[in-house]
């Protein structure tokens, strides 16, 4: 430490300086290292993401609502259904989470900022160029991709020009969610309030640093897989070729291996999401709290050994079957212990039914349902009926969209007062939940119908046998992405609402309700007091 | 009945040309073991219904009565070991009575051995090749031509007025009741799936494998099926036709192919 006087004056006034709220104009958000312009940045580009997704869900929905072709080529519906699982994947459902995580992780163990301000600039800056580049794709001679997301050759080697983007956008996407994650890894790791130890942090902080451990883990894995391709396409390997010696089943292994952590990726954190609002709304501690962070735990290690039960029609050997089906089915069981803890949390709280409980609750029950569907997929003889259906369709929306979505959306009423400083309109936020439940259901219910009745998936005209429950999912899904605009409206008049209190909600606890609404730029530049910090817990 | 009421409540017009009927659920098929995949899969099914009354009642009689404008006051409690300690165990038994009988099932969809007669299918974009070993029959397999031109976009012609739209096919597969079939997969270019919902099989058929299923069909009739793993453009246009026929039938079938040969 310097006493000279004059250095000292230097110092306060950096110090000063650092206290000045954010930069003007565009440079504010190009060259920003706080959480919480990231985190918004994150939260706007999938919002973004989530609409370009969701307008392509429109065009394969528009096309199956009756028998027959009516608007697109095959080729093009296609293109379709694989763009449409890319940016929902990739760019709505990934950084929603990231998103979150940035604005909530700091305020919530009481840091002052991501561990690494930089190269969190870096991890989102990076998403927009993946993005572009993807969706530039459909502007090419061939048109965009074609193969499904899974990206399985030899089909995904017909792509035309668009395949050596595909394969650079799937790698920039994967180096900012390792980016994402390992950020987030080092934050919670060594930025925590002084007295917050690992088992008293909040739900939301230790699915994500399950989360970022999986991420970690698995994105290096895809990277590598579709290198191979890439090498495949243009430097003459042979690494899935039958025809030089390779396997196309490999590419599914390794695909798998990465994809099913990769389903877990984006489930555990709308657990966390849920495991925060669920307590505040029913005034009443969360059940279980260690046991729900050893259940996250063991999904996220089992959800290593099952990548397989996609794979039950590849012509495996029995033992191999049957290994897969048994690890599968074990992830029953910590899944299990999740939903019934959120079950016990609201038994005999004190429950008030605010959009985000809403929320939340419709998670409980619809993911629930997909959960159900995922342990009948288990059971190997049945999946080989269910597979690569419609059935398969339904189940994976139903976790992803009134699962992850759902979580993603409660979290964001949840936490859109703490970030505006205004309470929401509650009105239309009902409004909002009550057509995006109504709708979803309408949408996906119908496909397990069609699914055990014999219509397979990434089809762009079916039987006439069909057509009914498909006019019915049709209506369904135009229904539910027309509601979606009722919440770009509650967010386009969010800071028009009453001013909210520092607490927000009356059931609430946790750092980040002790800190002013909304947020100010720079919150915990010194570590919260043991004792608040404390309070916050009890 | 009920779907006509549904659709007319859409508002839809379809409602007069539409002659199928609705199904809801897998079918139980024309094998041994199709019937063993239905059960297991209704098995599975009851066990998430029962568990789902479980959790889901608790659940809504919670969120009945434990609501604060009913003036409830929230309990202190947050964990009890014992109620953990159920709901851990309660799942694992019941996974043990699932894959119990599900394991004996898959035992015996492996065991192919002496089968009475094979068939080689190869998938190409976008047909399948059929291929009767101890024979010399062999022919593709391709979208009827009623389909190719009502699939069109376009085409003026309503789906509705095509019999079996999309899941005819010029050359069935034609197989004798009773006896046991091997069939052996593979592929000429990408990855295929061959899936007939009535004879529970689905098989990849994967260039440089030869994968194997079987089946011994104790009806006679027509079934049908698609292809089910994205083989590019017209992968929504390769359906398979299975006929099984009386074994009286199917000799005459053989020989009228090697008369025509
Ligand atoms: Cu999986
Ligand atoms: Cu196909």
């Amino acid at each position: 430490m310097n006493t000279d006087v004059s250095n000292a004056h230097d110092e306060h006034h950096d110090a000063d300086h650092d206290d000045h709220g954010p930069d003007k104009g565009i440079g504010r958000w190009l060259f920003s290292t706080n959480h919480k312009d990231i985190g918004t940045m994150y939260l706007i580009f999938s919002l973004t993401m989530f609409f370009i997704g969701g307008a392509m869900a429109m065009v394969i929905r528009s096309e199956l609502a009756i028998p027959g072709l009516q608007f697109v080529h095959p080729e093009f519906f296609n293109q379709m259904t694989t763009m449409h699982a890319l940016i929902m994947v990739f760019g709505a459902v990934m950084p929603a989470f990231v998103g979150l995580a940035n604005w909530m992780i700091p305020l919530m163990i009481g840091a002052p900022d991501m561990a690494l301000p930089r190269m969190n600039n870096w991890s989102f800056w990076i998403l927009p160029v993946a993005f572009g580049i993807l969706l530039s794709t459909l502007f090419m001679p061939g048109g965009s991709p074609a193969g499904g997301w899974t990206m399985y050759p030899p089909l995904v080697l017909q792509t035309g020009d668009a395949f050596p983007f595909l394969i650079f956008s799937v790698h920039l996407m994967g180096i900012s969610s390792i980016m994402g994650a390992i950020n987030i890894i080092v934050t919670v790791i060594n930025m925590r309030a002084p007295d917050m130890s690992l088992l008293k942090m909040p739900m939301f902080v230790w699915t994500w640093l399950i989360t970022a451990y999986l991420l970690i883990a698995v994105m290096p894995v895809l990277a590598g897989a579709v290198t191979m391709l890439l090498t495949d396409q243009f430097f003459g390997t042979s690494f899935f070729l039958a025809a030089g010696g390779g396997d196309p089943v490999m590419f599914q292994h390794i695909f798998w291996f990465f994809g099913h952590p990769e389903v877990y990726i984006m489930i555990l954190p709308a657990f966390g999401v849920v495991s925060e609002i669920i307590p505040t709304f029913a005034r009443k501690k969360l059940f279980g709290h260690d046991s729900m962070v050893y259940a996250a735990s063991c999904i996220a290690f089992l959800s290593f050994i099952v990548w397989a039960h996609h794979m039950f029609t590849v012509g495996m050997p029995l033992t191999g079957q049957l290994f897969f089906m048994f690890a599968t089915m074990l992830i029953a069981v910590p899944t299990g212990v999740k939903i019934f803890n959120w079950v016990a949390t609201m038994w005999r709280g004190s429950m008030t039914f605010e959009t985000p409980m809403l929320f939340s609750l419709a998670f409980v029950f619809l993911f629930t349902i997909g959960g159900f569907s995922g342990l009948m997929l288990a059971v190997a003889p049945a999946d080989v009926q269910y597979h690569d259906t419609y059935f398969v369709v339904a189940h994976f929306h139903y976790v992803l969209v009134p699962g992850s979505v759902f979580a993603i959306m409660a979290g964001a009423y949840y936490w859109l007062p703490k970030w505006t400083g205004h309470m929401y309109n509650e009105t239309v936020g009902k409004l909002h939940f009550w057509s995006s439940t109504i709708f979803v259901n309408l949408t996906f219910f119908p496909m397990h119908f069609l699914g055990l009745a014999g219509m397979p998936r990434r089809i762009p005209d079916y039987s006439t046998q069909f057509s009914d429950f498909n006019t019915i999912a049709s209506i369904g899904a135009i229904g539910f992405g027309l509601s979606q605009l009722i919440f770009v409206w509650v967010i386009l008049t969010a800071k028009q609402g009453p001013k909210a209190t520092d607490r927000v909600w009356e059931g609430s606890h946790g750092l980040e309700w002790t800190v002013p609404s909304p947020a100010p730029y720079h919150t915990f530049e010194t570590p919260p007091q043991a004792r608040i910090a404390n309070e916050a817990f009890e | 009945m009920i779907r006509n009421t549904i659709l007319s409540l859409l508002g839809l017009s379809l409602a007069g040309t539409a002659k199928a009927d609705w199904a809801l659920n897998m079918p139980k098929g024309i094998t041994d073991l199709s019937l063993e995949t239905y059960n297991l899969h209704m098995m599975v099914f009851w066990w998430c219904v029962a568990i789902g009354i479980v959790v889901f009642g608790v659940m809504i009689i919670s969120l009945i009565k434990h609501r604060k404008s009913k003036g409830a006051e929230s309990a202190t409690f947050s964990h009890s070991t014992t109620a953990e300690i159920i709901w851990t165990a309660i799942p694992v038994i019941i996974l043990i009575l699932i894959s119990v009988p599900t394991a004996e099932t898959m035992v015996k969809l492996e065991d192919s051995r002496n089968p009475d007669m094979s068939i080689v299918i190869t998938g190409y974009q976008w047909k399948w090749h059929y291929k009767y070993q101890d024979s010399d029959i062999e022919f593709f397999s391709s979208l009827a031509r009623s389909s190719v031109e009502a699939r069109r976009k376009e085409s003026g012609v309503d789906p509705f007025s095509v019999e079996n739209y999309l899941l005819d096919v010029d050359n069935p597969v034609v197989v004798p009741r009773g006896a046991k079939v091997r069939l052996l997969f593979t592929s000429n270019d990408v990855i295929h799936s061959w899936w007939v919902v009535g004879l529970a099989i689905k098989k990849d058929a994967i260039p440089g494998i030869v994968n194997e299923a079987w089946f011994r069909a104790n009806e006679t009739g027509t079934y049908r099926g698609q292809c089910a793993e994205l083989c590019g453009k017209d992968h929504g246009y390769m359906p398979i036709v299975v006929e099984v026929v009386e074994p009286e039938a199917y000799a005459a079938w053989v020989n009228s192919h090697d008369a025509e040969q």
